[in-house]
């Protein structure tokens, strides 16, 4: 187990740059999340740290060791793949072993990791059978045994849960973080899914055209965003913005209530036409304009609908709505969020 | 009473749609194939059954039974023992050889290089010229004085003149080039199953392996060859299935010789049964080729359908 660190890290296939400069930082035991949409180079770097693909430019740092020209079998990395990546002309127990024997480790010592690890993962049941019989979840598991089965210097995970149900997925994401934990390994994690990134991520890298926009906990990342992308990429609906006297006001929908719910002393008042209105059972969105900015600006906001009735708040209303001032996020005009709160 | 009456649906034409069932539609489909089957193979088969039960040859064409003494009479022949070894050596040599021949050309022409389009379509050429004309080409290249083989051999300085092999005329050397000829036409076959296998392994388990630890020889002969090799067993056993009956190379090249070194069951069974005249003996020659393929093939099918699962 060891650190991961990037200095600089530059990806160009031909004229496209996929990765743009990243330099990041993964301390030992660190569960690190890259956070972004598709095609922003997130995969691209990902495969950068394991070896698969080779950086323009740029130094990659393994337990401190400068790992640029080794080959990725030398790195001691483990990768689990989007869609698993199992040997299907192997039994469960080969794929387990397959990394140990490359390795050179002696039979019986496989025999023993390799029981550690289905231990581990609880799939001793599934030894004896071929990828092809086994279930989705079945495989996730197996994929992540044979990653963790020669307790590697880090562990890279590419979209590991993008293949199974949603149900499946959030009992997934529980264990996966429960046995990094347990292990200790350093992670590197990358997904599109938000819930994924903030559930699971000591922190999170959000990434945006092959560069990191901010680096933080997911308290951080989702409280204090570093600048507008990150804003609103991050955050189910994502944060309003408005346009400001030649700077952007932003703020959460769940800070944006009616004004009598708002209970701070501090707060900045906004008249909101309601426009729309969506009952989620949990949550009820509505979607609006704010009086005095651009009609174009949708601005939602998210209500407990136990304290807002329905009747309370109809399409074509105006309403009085405020967000506490300690929950204004201001940014300039090139998106950056400003010092002052 | 009227209306009820008048509420009866009439009957739809009953043949109007006959064409929209499933099993009338699909058997009219699978019809000309049935014949063509019964017709040139089924047909042709019982009868050479028939002749090779039966004293019929084209001087005496008496229909008259006697048993399976033709194959006795054939058995016994050491010529047709030859001919039978004969014939298992070249189809598992020019197999061997193609299979050789068309991994590397594969992985050759697996990544991109300029010209690769090019280099492509020359390869398939084996395949596509006709086999009579490259055969004669190959014969002109093999020939005892006009060898460009030779030719090459001698300005290399790897043989002198006097020395130099006379390909189709010694035993060893003639079935090593009806081998050659044929492996020749049969790698680019061997190329194309081998390119459709290895461009169908998912990049994630050859990245997988890599990560694991695998370098290029573990990936290759650890990963990709055994996921591909029931692809490759099929293609083989197509290769089989038409070496083992071919006669046009063996014909077209050394005509069985010298002294029946070449010669394979297909021409025996021609050279005996239609250039002879001796059908029944003919008919029992080639007869044999049928339970060697049929065990060769149901070996080959179960093996593959046991990787499979």
């Amino acid at each position: 187990m060891a650190a991961v660190a990037t200095r600089d890290i530059v990806k160009k296939f031909g004229e496209v740059t996929a990765v743009n400069g990243i330099s990041l930082n993964v301390p030992n035991g660190e569960f690190m999340v890259l956070l972004g949409p598709s095609g922003c180079g997130k995969t691209t770097f990902l495969r950068i740290i394991c070896g698969l693909e080779r950086q323009t430019s740029g130094d990659l740092l393994i337990g401190g060791d400068l790992v640029n020209d080794i080959p990725p079998r030398a790195r001691g990395v483990a990768m689990m793949f989007q869609s698993y990546g199992l040997y299907p002309h192997f039994t469960v127990r080969h794929n387990i072993a397959f990394p140990l024997k490359t390795q050179g480790v002696p039979r019986a010592e496989i025999g023993r990791k390799v029981e550690w690890a289905s231990q581990l993962l609880g799939i001793g049941h599934l030894l004896d059978r071929r990828p092809r019989q086994l279930s989705g979840g079945e495989r996730q598991r197996v994929a992540l045994a044979r990653a963790l089965v020669r307790q590697p210097t880090a562990l890279l995970l590419d979209e590991p849960l993008s293949n199974l149900d949603a149900k499946l997925r959030t009992s997934a994401r529980q264990e996966i973080k429960q046995f990094q934990q347990r292990v200790g390994v350093t992670t590197v994690y990358v997904t599109h899914d938000q819930v994924e990134a903030m559930g699971m991520g000591d922190r999170i890298a959000v990434i945006d055209r092959g560069q990191v926009r901010q680096v933080g906990t997911p308290s951080e990342i989702y409280d204090n965003p570093a600048d507008r992308f990150v804003a609103t990429f991050v955050g189910a609906p994502p944060m309003n913005i408005v346009a400001r006297n030649g700077s952007y006001l932003g703020f959460r929908p769940e800070n944006f209530l009616p004004k009598d719910m708002v209970k701070d002393a501090a707060f900045t008042e906004f008249q909101f036409r309601v426009d729309r209105s969506e009952y989620l059972g949990s949550e009820r969105i509505v979607y609006g304009v704010l009086e005095g900015f651009d009609a174009k600006e949708v601005v939602t906001a998210k209500l407990p609908p136990a304290h807002v009735a329905e009747e309370w708040i109809r399409p074509g209303e105006w309403h009085p709505f405020a967000v506490r001032d300690a929950a204004l996020r201001h940014f300039d005009n090139d998106g950056k969020r400003t010092s002052r709160r | 009473m009227v209306a009820i009456a008048d509420s009866v649906p009439k009957p739809v034409a009953r043949f109007r749609f006959i064409l929209d069932r499933r099993n009338v539609l699909g058997s009219i489909m699978i019809a000309p194939a049935i014949l063509y089957v019964l017709l040139l193979v089924g047909v042709p088969f019982l009868m050479a059954v028939y002749y090779s039960l039966s004293a019929y040859t084209i001087y005496d064409p008496s229909w008259s039974f006697v048993g399976l003494a033709n194959f006795e009479d054939v058995v016994q022949d050491p010529v047709f023992q030859q001919t039978l070894y004969n014939t298992f050596i070249f189809t598992f040599g020019s197999q061997m050889l193609g299979l050789i021949l068309g991994k590397f050309g594969a992985l050759v022409l697996l990544r991109p290089f300029p010209g690769r389009k090019f280099v492509r379509a020359l390869v398939i050429l084996p395949w596509a010229v006709p086999i009579a004309l490259a055969t004669v080409a190959w014969q002109w290249m093999f020939d005892s004085l006009y060898s460009v083989i030779n030719w090459t051999l001698i300005a290399l300085g790897v043989v002198t003149r006097s020395q130099a092999p006379n390909w189709l005329g010694t035993p060893h050397l003639a079935m090593l080039s009806v081998i050659v000829v044929n492996a020749w036409r049969f790698f680019p076959f061997a190329i194309v199953i081998f390119l459709a296998g290895i461009t169908a392994v998912p990049q994630d388990v050859l990245d997988a392996a890599t990560v694991d630890g695998a370098g290029f020889w573990r990936r290759n002969y650890q990963i990709i060859m055994p996921m591909i090799l029931p692809i490759v067993a099929i293609g083989l056993v197509f290769g089989i299935v038409f070496t083992f009956t071919d006669l046009s190379i063996v014909f077209l090249m050394t005509m069985g010789g010298p002294v029946g070194a070449t010669s394979v069951l297909g021409f025996a069974g021609f050279q005996t049964g239609i250039v002879s005249g001796d059908v029944s003996h003919g008919a029992a020659i080639s007869l044999f080729m049928l339970p060697v393929l049929f065990i060769v093939v149901v070996a080959m099918l179960r093996f593959i359908r046991r990787r499979e699962v």
